[in-house]
């Protein structure tokens, strides 16, 4: 069963603006999909299509079984939205926000009430629940976010950078209650910038760049189509392009990170001692040396030409992985 | 199709509650309601009391019992300007997403602001209400002049709070609202809120004579210092329904936009 299918959606602003280019994709019923990208990839203009907070120029999308255009109030229904930046009034108390939700969902006082109370235990606040959001730390925020969702128990969770901005701790947090809300059968949906997010918590990951999904399958088979492990080496002192040239007659030079040289193995790992060699007889100290296997950062740099996490760099031409069609 | 009727009506009522509640927690929301109104009520009726010797003022037993209804429209129109600063910050902060991600009629979120405002309007036409008793106004309607004030009062809550909500919602910013404040002023002082429009000069008077908040005024004052009648009765009903008329039209444009562009 499909929970969420979506065919050429395209989302305008003006006549200048594409924000979304021709989305498609297919979340099963029961699946976490994550959808990765930069700031202003059309992560947001997606999910707000999707939650029927913004009309599509074009294409089609069903939610639940339902036309996000013709069936909006169905889908509203059928899904919970967590969007970005926790958008909680700082004068409600956690408790307030929680049966608000309850009723604008249309439950019973006595139920929602109930859920509320049992959500919020949930997500650990039932201590924090008289307090002011205003009050609460970034984490918590997200946690009510989380639960405000839930109250009328959603068939699919829509999560917009859920766990942006936090903390490591906070963040755990919020992957381990998303993982048991997918135990327990929802669908998620969830936009995040964060490779290891994605990585840890998906089903199957699209990636988002300008608009456009470049790339989707699994974690594992989007790393498994980039191949081969590559190299990181991090000199002691300079010289940092002469040992460009030298790694690059090992393979295919990927672009630098954090000052260290990268270079992905034409033969990998056995590979790692020619290139310790070859360094060592151009006179250049190795301080350290590491052999990555391929990450989703990977996958991203092949598909986009730039890292979604750390410097900004321009991937030269030739590293890149042409692009190819989602699955 | 009942069901779904008593549902909004609920989330009209949580959202109206909310609205009170976040009033009360913010006092640069309350200040405006009550307290600017109050100190230039005691401002007025102790400095400018010898008005009412002037020819042509209306017979009252003191300048307080004039001066009443001004400070009660004027507390209702900052009432509904606050409610639109209230429902722009809401658009600011995204907590209008989390309603139109809601299965519930997406003009509840106006309404339900707009009941607040209702329910603060009730509450100041009491507080000035009181405040006139204490300090020896006297209704000559008696108790039903008195609740037909506060009726009053509410109705043009909503219906000033309707612009409000308008602004707010075409325009998304709590700061533009925020920039109708001294309009306010400018509206309420060519009325007859605060002097009889025939006593005051010409071309003010005029503007005075025909500002449909002057006719809101008259229906809210004279209960007080006279007798309603029809004429005033149903001028004050009509400047209500046509100011709430055109927020709320304004309000279901601006929504309609708002949800059609995204922001």
């Amino acid at each position: 069963m499909i929970a969420i299918e979506v065919r050429g959606l395209t989302r305008e602003f003006g006549d200048e603006v594409l924000a979304v280019a021709g989305v498609d994709l297919e979340v099963a019923e029961g699946e976490i999909y994550a959808f990765l990208g930069p700031n202003g990839a059309g992560k947001t203009t997606t999910v707000r299509m999707l939650t029927t907070l913004l009309r599509p120029s074009g294409g089609t999308a069903t939610v639940a079984g339902h036309d996000v255009v013709r069936d909006a109030a169905a889908v509203r229904r059928s899904i919970g939205v967590a969007l970005q930046e926790a958008a909680l009034d700082p004068l409600m108390t956690g408790r307030e926000l929680i049966r608000l939700q309850a009723t604008l969902h249309g439950l019973p006082r006595a139920e929602g009430r109930r859920r509320g109370e049992a959500l919020l235990d949930r997500v650990g606040l039932d201590r924090a629940a008289d307090r002011r959001v205003g009050t609460y730390s970034g984490g918590m925020r997200r946690r009510l976010d989380l639960a405000s969702a839930l109250v009328h128990q959603p068939r699919v969770l829509f999560l917009d950078e859920p766990t942006t901005g936090l903390d490591p701790v906070s963040r755990k947090a919020i992957w381990e209650e998303v993982e048991k809300l997918n135990d327990e059968g929802t669908t998620v949906f969830l936009t995040t910038q964060y490779l290891e997010e994605a990585d840890m918590l998906a089903d199957r990951v699209g990636i988002i760049d300008d608009g456009r999904i470049v790339a989707e399958g699994t974690p594992g088979s989007l790393k498994a189509e980039i191949g081969r492990p590559h190299l990181e080496v991090r000199l002691a002192e300079g010289e940092f392009d002469r040992a460009e040239e030298i790694v690059a007659r090992f393979g295919t030079p990927m672009p630098a990170r954090d000052g260290a040289v990268l270079v992905e193995l034409q033969g990998g790992a056995a590979d790692v001692a020619p290139v310790v060699r070859a360094l060592d007889e151009a006179g250049l100290a190795v301080e350290s040396l590491d052999l990555v296997q391929p990450t989703l950062d990977d996958v991203f740099v092949a598909k986009t030409g730039y890292h979604l996490e750390g410097d900004d760099q321009e991937v030269a031409p030739e590293a890149m992985v042409e692009a190819e069609q989602p699955a | 199709m009942i069901q779904r009727l008593l549902l909004n009506l609920r989330v009209v009522g949580s959202l109206g509650a909310r609205s009170v509640k976040q009033t009360f927690r913010r006092p640069q929301l309350m200040a405006p309601i009550i307290v600017f109104p109050t100190l230039l009520l005691a401002i007025q009726t102790s400095g400018a009391g010898s008005a009412i010797g002037l020819e042509g003022f209306p017979q009252v037993n003191g300048f307080l019992d004039f001066m009443l209804a001004g400070a009660m429209v004027q507390s209702t129109l900052l009432a509904g300007n606050s409610g639109g600063i209230a429902l722009a910050v809401d658009i600011e902060m995204g907590f209008t997403d989390r309603l139109l991600a809601a299965p519930i009629s997406r003009f509840a979120m106006v309404l339900g602001r707009l009941a607040g405002t209702a329910v603060l309007g009730a509450a100041t036409a009491c507080w000035f209400l009181a405040i006139g008793l204490i300090f020896g106004v006297q209704i000559e309607e008696g108790v039903p002049g008195a609740l037909l004030m506060i009726l009053f009062v509410s109705l043009s809550a909503i219906a000033f709070g309707a612009i409000g909500a308008a602004v707010a919602l075409r325009t998304g910013t709590a700061s533009v609202v925020q920039g109708l404040f001294p309009l306010v002023f400018v509206i309420l002082f060519l009325s007859s809120a605060f002097f009889p429009a025939d006593l005051i000069l010409e071309p003010a008077g005029s503007v005075a004579e025909y500002n449909p908040l002057s006719f809101v005024v008259d229906g809210i004052r004279d209960p007080t210092i006279s007798v309603l009648t029809a004429e005033v009765f149903w001028k004050a009903v009509g400047a209500i329904v046509l100011i709430l008329g055109i927020g709320i039209g304004f309000s279901a444009l601006a929504l309609r936009h708002r949800l059609r562009t995204g922001g």
